[in-house]
């Protein structure tokens, strides 16, 4: 087409690049439309917005154009430029965890040798775009909220890498390809129908795994940083605007990237018993569509209905029982898998 | 308090998850309405051939907010031969549903059943003026007020009509 | 301000020198936070100013007074009809329990005394305002600490209580029922059984939230523990209803005190708890909830036939005299000292509300409390601003 080569390397990233930008904010609206929106208000017997668009679809939309549109303040005594800067720390590495998410047996926008720990290291560049955000907001609850949610994200870093090491150790992988095709070809007691989905094996990860991703998105049970009865909005309260959409979006995004990497590592991600080639990059990313629901409804789920621990309980969960059942889980993964 | 450490979270899963499948209690207002009992007090309801500008009223509303100006008149005597008797008319009955606390002081202070409550509530203005309704307005609402409802078992009927 | 007067700039002198002792004697600088006039957590327009050394409490002081409307004042210039009405909405959640002690005030210094059914379906609305009342708290207990759906159905379930009010008075927050001498106006056909039917929901909802919410292990953790009022402590700051007995004190002016109000009527119980910690005070008013729609349901069962008003002038003119009237209301213990000169209206009311008391606690209770637990610790006192204020 108009002589270009379009499998030269500048215009397949272009195009990467492309389909991920667009992906963030569809990704974004479809969890927040599906589950903060609707599955919430049925949770608590109201029926959530109707009016925008067909039974509120277009809620979030909306949304997104009012937030877009307001005014862009700075607190008097905020740091410019870090102030500004610190909701694009916080998207990017977002961003950056999508460059390793397989949709398909081709559909990787750069299949890692070193996929998991690549968005593992990515996804704790977020504590640094909050403690930016709490910091220069010069709001005594903003740095209040930033601090714990410091505080919160490091202790969690590890149930969750942990968790995920012993995927890799079963796997014998770390790219997430590898690891989708070790449990497309793995087998269930010699049945090979679907795979080997680890949740079976692993299913104290997962656990782990659930309870670490829902620590790293401040969700409640969780959720101390963005109290919202207790600090407005932790350190997002002074920001408005499409600042505040930016931490929105970075949010979901970050929920649709981590189950999507929950549904990769646990669930089998792309895999299609039976269906390879191009009708796999066809019916893949439907697949792990569906598999990211599933996770991102048990996420939420445990949000809606649970309180939420004091900063020290949860510090105490992540240090005194988290962290020491993953490495136990890790050890029983490596006998196992030197045993069988 | 439970014997399996973390039963009490499951039974709370368990709730949000039996209410997920429920229907909705909301009622979506606009399209679908509800409507409130007989005796909900919505708005004020003026009779106006009731009124004797007696004032009473406008004198008990904690708020003030009802504006009263009459005039005398001559009505017909009551028998052949008598003296032609002096009535009192309203010029002006006006009540201010900004200040109104919907208390019903004058509606049951009203010695002469001029007025009623009437359970229509859907009268928001834009402008806050809008919300004097004056008397020919007020005598509008007569006609959404209900027949009092019967009472339950056991009551004593009222004697006289005193609401 | 710019202080002019001696008296002022020796006032200002003596704040700064107060703040300084305060911060060689912690030797720390602390940080001072203002919970409120407008925040998510204090239920209303209070202000609670805490010193933080990083996460724990060091001083903390309610500042109240930003939703005084002069209530004592207004009722001095009131007619008896209008103060019944302006007084539902000092607690405004548990409103028809605002109105009876004022009128039975009223009625003592009268000296007449409402109709039997009057006083039956008296008992009967003033236990559904205390439902309404507390509903509210079960729910709102569960967003201070996070929970976002118990409140829902906390909304969902009270419409039951407060349609039934609807039904009978006219008003759904503010039913302007009780008069002097009885009641406003009979209930309307069918309302027993609308009633029997609404406080089998309620129990209904109470187990629903002792699943979802009181069963929680995170709510128990977050609530176990903490804000713990020793008896002697309570009763010297003057605490009353569900914090009092949720430290082990065993006190229910429905049941101590004599009033025309039918509680001994019916069989029921007062629920304590001994640990005095802010699960204690959640558990009792939960209990609460239930005691009161069983004593709802035998109201209903013997409600005797009669007449609703007692015979009364047409304009209310109340002798000269003095009356104290308490009861036990859904907060607390409120009370109406009414003193009237023979007036329309009384000379002076002076109302003794429970916030004022429950919240006079927050400095002792706090200092050393970590900032989440402040949240909890206020969200068990369950106090209403327009109830400390007036």
């Amino acid at each position: 087409m108009f002589g270009l080569d379009l499998t030269a390397y500048w215009a397949t990233t272009t195009l990467k690049v492309l389909v991920v930008l667009s992906l963030i904010p569809a990704g974004a609206i479809i969890l927040g439309y599906v589950f903060l929106l609707k599955m919430m208000s049925w949770m608590q017997s109201r029926m959530g917005p109707m009016e925008a668009g067909p039974r509120g679809s277009l809620q979030l939309v909306a949304d997104g154009v009012k937030f877009m549109q307001k005014e862009d303040i700075f607190p008097a005594r905020a740091d410019r430029f870090v102030f500004a800067a610190a909701p694009i720390v916080v998207l990017m590495s977002t961003f950056l965890l999508y460059i390793v998410i397989p949709a398909g047996p081709r559909l990787i926008v750069e299949d890692l040798d070193t996929g998991i720990f690549f968005a593992m290291a990515v996804s704790s560049l977020s504590v640094l775009g909050i403690l930016m955000a709490g910091w220069s907001s010069a709001n005594k609850y903003s740095l209040i909220g930033a601090l714990r949610a410091a505080g919160q994200l490091i202790a969690y870093e590890l149930p969750l890498v942990l968790a995920v090491v012993g995927v890799v150790v079963q796997a014998g992988t770390m790219s997430l390809q590898g690891i989708v095709k070790a449990q497309a070809g793995g087998e269930i007691f010699g049945v090979g129908l679907i795979g080997n989905p680890y949740i079976l094996t692993q299913f104290v990860g997962f656990a782990l795994f659930l309870a670490a991703t829902q620590a790293e998105l401040t969700q409640t049970p969780f959720d101390m940083p963005v109290a919202e009865s207790e600090l407005v909005a932790g350190y997002m309260t002074e920001y408005t605007g499409f600042r505040f959409l930016f931490f929105f979006m970075g949010e979901f995004g970050t929920a649709f990237a981590f189950s999507a990497i929950g549904a990769t590592l646990f669930l089998g991600g792309w895999y299609v018993p039976g269906v390879e080639g191009t009708l796999a990059d066809i019916l893949g990313p439907i697949v792990l569509g569906a598999k990211i629901m599933a996770i991102a409804f048990l996420i939420f789920w445990i949000r809606f209905s649970f309180p939420r621990f004091r900063e020290d309980q949860l510090q105490a969960v992540a240090w005194k029982y988290l962290i020491p059942l993953s490495l136990v889980n890790i050890v029983a993964t490596g006998i196992l898998k030197v045993v069988f | 308090m439970a014997e399996i450490p973390g039963l009490g979270l499951f039974k709370g899963l368990g709730v949000t998850w039996k209410t997920m499948w429920q229907p909705a209690v909301t009622v979506p207002y606009p399209h679908v309405k509800e409507a409130p009992p007989t005796r909900a007090r919505g708005v004020i309801a003026l009779k106006e051939e009731n009124c004797t500008v007696c004032m009473l009223c406008a004198r008990q509303c904690p708020d003030w907010c009802i504006y009263i100006e009459g005039y005398k008149d001559k009505a017909p005597p009551r028998r052949e031969g008598g003296k032609p008797r002096t009535v009192q008319k309203l010029d002006r009955f006006d009540i201010d549903y900004s200040l109104c606390m919907y208390c019903g002081i004058c509606v049951e202070v009203c010695p002469f059943d001029a007025l009623f409550w009437s359970p229509e509530f859907e009268y928001s203005e834009v402008k806050i003026a809008d919300l004097l309704h004056d008397k020919t307005k007020l005598g509008e609402w007569m006609e959404t007020v209900p027949e009092p409802p019967p009472l339950e078992a056991g009551a004593e009927a009222k004697k006289g009509a005193k609401k | 301000m710019v202080a002019t007067t001696d008296w002022q700039k020796s006032a200002y002198i003596a704040g700064q020198a107060a703040d300084a002792r305060v911060n060689v004697e912690l030797e720390t600088e602390g940080m001072t936070l203002n919970l409120g006039p407008q925040h998510p957590a204090t239920h209303g327009t209070l202000r609670i100013v805490v010193r933080l050394d990083g996460e724990q409490v060091v001083w903390a002081e309610p500042v109240c007074g930003y939703m005084h409307r002069g209530y004592e004042k207004l009722c001095e210039v009131r007619t008896y009809p209008q103060v019944t009405t302006l007084v539902n909405r000092i607690d405004w959640l548990g409103h028809f329990a605002n109105e009876v002690p004022f009128i039975l005030a009223a009625e003592d210094l009268m000296g007449i005394e409402a109709p039997p059914r009057a006083q039956w379906i008296r008992t009967i609305f003033f236990e559904m305002a205390r439902i309404a009342n507390i509903t509210l708290f079960l729910g709102d207990m569960g967003v201070q600490l996070g929970a976002i759906t118990p409140i829902f159905f906390a909304f969902r379930d009270r419409e039951h209580v407060l349609n039934l009010m609807e039904a009978a008075t006219g008003g759904r927050f503010h039913p302007n029922y009780d008069r002097i001498g009885g009641l406003k106006e009979d209930l309307p056909r069918g309302w027993v059984e609308e009633a029997k039917a609404a406080m089998k929901k309620m129990r209904g909802f109470c187990d629903e939230i002792e699943d979802l919410l009181m069963g929680n292990e995170i709510f128990q953790k977050r609530t176990r523990g903490i804000g713990v009022i020793p008896p002697a402590v309570g009763l010297e700051y003057g605490l009353s209803g569900a914090n009092i007995r949720a430290s082990g004190v065993d006190w229910d002016i429905r049941r101590d005190e004599p009033s025309p109000l039918v509680y001994d009527q019916c069989d029921w119980k007062v629920w304590t708890h001994p640990d005095g910690d802010s699960f204690a005070r959640y558990w009792v008013r939960l209990q609460e909830t239930r005691e009161a729609t069983k004593i709802v349901d035998q109201l209903l069962d013997s409600l005797p036939a009669g007449s609703i008003q007692a015979k009364v002038p047409r304009i209310i003119k109340v002798p000269a005299g003095e009356s104290w009237v308490h009861t036990e209301n859904p907060l607390g213990e409120m009370g109406y000292y009414v003193v009237s000169q023979g007036g329309l209206g009384p000379f002076r009311v002076k109302i003794r509300t429970p916030s004022f008391n429950n919240v006079s606690i927050t400095p002792w209770l706090l200092r050393g409390v970590y900032v989440p637990d402040v949240i909890t610790i206020l969200a068990s006192l369950y106090f209403i601003l327009g109830d400390i204020d007036r």
